[in-house]
């Protein structure tokens, strides 16, 4: 059975003047340990259903199961690791980690020792008293990623987590998620509108279309790990999704000139 | 070397000033009881800052050293800042952080506050006097709410721009109500609260003075009152100068603590 199951979802926007179908009949299912990378233009509900997932907006209609049980609310077995890094500022680095498990009312000495081990695991050691306003964007967003990890959850939501960092910093983040991936064998469910990103890390490449929302592609990726960018088959896939997504990207921005005219 | 320059540089208005002042002094351009020169004025603060007795026989040296008027004022006047600001923020942090949490409590307490805030603090002293007849009590009162406003809208505020994110990241880490507000919500809503702590303090230091005029026999304040009847101009400018280093003293504490307290903050840089 599969781990997660998006069940002819539907999301409406109530906006005064007129209702916005962000989502329309999504089916999806995921597999334990499967890396799925939701791909599309701004606009096309990608974050509206990674939301859904994590439980801080439930779908208008059709549901959402993760080991069968239908999600209400957001929860640990889901973590999720946001764009903007989201680590609370008031606490250390070590601190930010431990938190999670402190709600959860974990003993001390094994909230110390998951901390250790994750801090070593992601190369934060030497900055476990630091606070996060000292850190780059990159090291935040390990930070982030080592909190979720504290978790143990089996699933991590991923909003668009390298978006805000350079290219560089970024491909670095990549391997080092696919390395954690690898090891800890978590399912990953990973938004972006990179499509290079994409086929660099996923599985499985869902492409999304723009308002409504709707699967406009499910596409698998079998090329080995780890992938070259520069190869031919990564670009002949490139271009293929990259036709897809301009495609989107063109209604969008029709959409958007069409406002501006009615403005 | 800039820093020594720099000093010497802001030091040159308030210099010039003292030096004409002590001239104009000396020239008899003022009147010795309205304006004492510069010189008179800090003779006096020594001998109010001096004990007044002799060292008695078994009292210890720096029980007799700190045995003065001016340190017997000033520690009676900064107990009262002191226990006042702690009653009023006490009462105004828990409710500004329900206040600033639920939009019905909100609702409930907000016309009340609306009403009762911008009346001052001096406003008070007849009621603070009937109320609770002379002595500390009336002073703590009216520090109280000299200290309550400020604290209580800057909790308010302070909760209501905590950044959806951390919210939503704590939602998900599975916190509970109770931990979402010890340990989310009131941390990021800290900057404000400082801020309203620092304000607050600075409103109790003055109304302390003022207190210190009407209900009780000792303090700042009540010194330099009592200067004045006995037309001690001198006393009342010695005695000026204290309230003024004493709030410079409670402000500096007051900008260490924040500082400590926000040592995770960006932005604060010293």
């Amino acid at each position: 059975m599969s781990q997660i199951i998006v069940n002819n979802v539907q999301k409406v926007f109530k906006t005064p003047g007129k209702d916005v179908i962000a989502l329309k009949d999504i089916n999806l299912e995921i597999k334990a340990g499967e890396f799925v990378c939701l791909l599309g233009p701004s606009g096309c509900g990608k974050s509206t259903l990674l939301n859904a997932v994590a439980g801080f907006a439930l779908p208008s209609a059709g549901e959402i199961t993760v080991e069968g049980k239908k999600i209400t609310g957001p929860g640990p077995e889901r973590g999720m690791v946001f764009q903007e890094y989201a680590l609370f500022p008031w606490m250390t680095i070590a601190q930010n980690i431990a938190f999670g498990l402190q709600v959860q009312k974990k003993e001390k000495a094994e909230i110390d020792l998951t901390v250790n081990q994750l801090l070593d695991l992601l190369h934060l050691t030497d900055f476990r008293d630091r606070f996060p306003k000292d850190l780059s964007g990159g090291m935040r967003q390990r930070v982030a990623i080592a909190r979720v990890l504290a978790l143990d959850s089996p699933i991590m939501l991923m909003d668009e987590p390298f978006g805000a960092l350079d290219a560089l910093t970024r491909r670095n983040l990549q391997d080092e998620l696919l390395r954690i991936w690898e090891k800890l064998g978590k399912t990953i469910l990973f938004v972006t509108h990179s499509i290079e990103e994409s086929i660099y890390l996923a599985d499985r490449i869902v492409v999304m279309t723009y308002r409504p929302g709707t699967v406009k592609r499910d596409q698998c990726v079998d090329m080995p790990r780890p992938r070259d960018p520069a190869s031919a088959e990564f670009n002949e896939l490139k271009r293929e999704l990259g036709r897809l997504v301009m495609e989107e990207q063109q209604r969008h921005a029709n959409d958007e000139m069409k406002l501006a005219a009615v403005d | 070397m800039k820093n020594l320059k720099n000093f010497l540089f802001g030091s040159i208005v308030p210099v010039l000033l003292l030096i004409l002042w002590e001239a104009g002094s000396r020239l008899g351009l003022f009147s010795e009881v309205l304006l004492p020169s510069p010189t008179a004025v800090a003779i006096k603060w020594w001998a109010y800052l001096l004990p007044l007795q002799p060292q008695e026989a078994g009292q210890s040296y720096l029980a007799w050293l700190v045995s003065g008027e001016m340190l017997h004022d000033a520690y009676s006047s900064l107990f009262r800042v002191v226990a006042g600001f702690v009653i009023g923020a006490a009462l105004a942090l828990p409710l500004g952080l329900l206040m600033g949490a639920s939009p019905r409590i909100y609702e409930l307490f907000n016309p009340l506050m609306q009403i009762l805030r911008p009346i001052p603090p001096i406003a008070y002293i007849p009621l603070a006097i009937l109320w609770f007849g002379l002595g500390n009590p009336p002073s703590f009162f009216l520090i109280a709410i000299g200290a309550f406003f400020p604290v209580l809208m800057n909790t308010i505020a302070g909760v209501r721009q905590v950044d959806g994110i951390y919210l939503r990241a704590a939602r998900n880490l599975g916190v509970n109500q109770w931990t979402m507000f010890t340990r989310v919500i009131l941390p990021a809503a800290t900057p404000y609260i400082l801020a309203g702590v620092r304000i607050g303090i600075g409103t109790a230091f003055i109304v302390v003075i003022v207190s210190e005029m009407i209900a009780v026999n000792d303090g700042l304040g009540f010194r330099i009152l009592e200067a004045r009847e006995f037309m001690w101009s001198d006393k009342i400018i010695a005695g000026m100068i204290t309230i003024g280093l004493l709030g410079l003293a409670i402000d500096s504490a007051v900008s260490r603590l924040n500082n400590h307290l926000l040592r995770w903050h960006r932005g604060l840089e010293h």
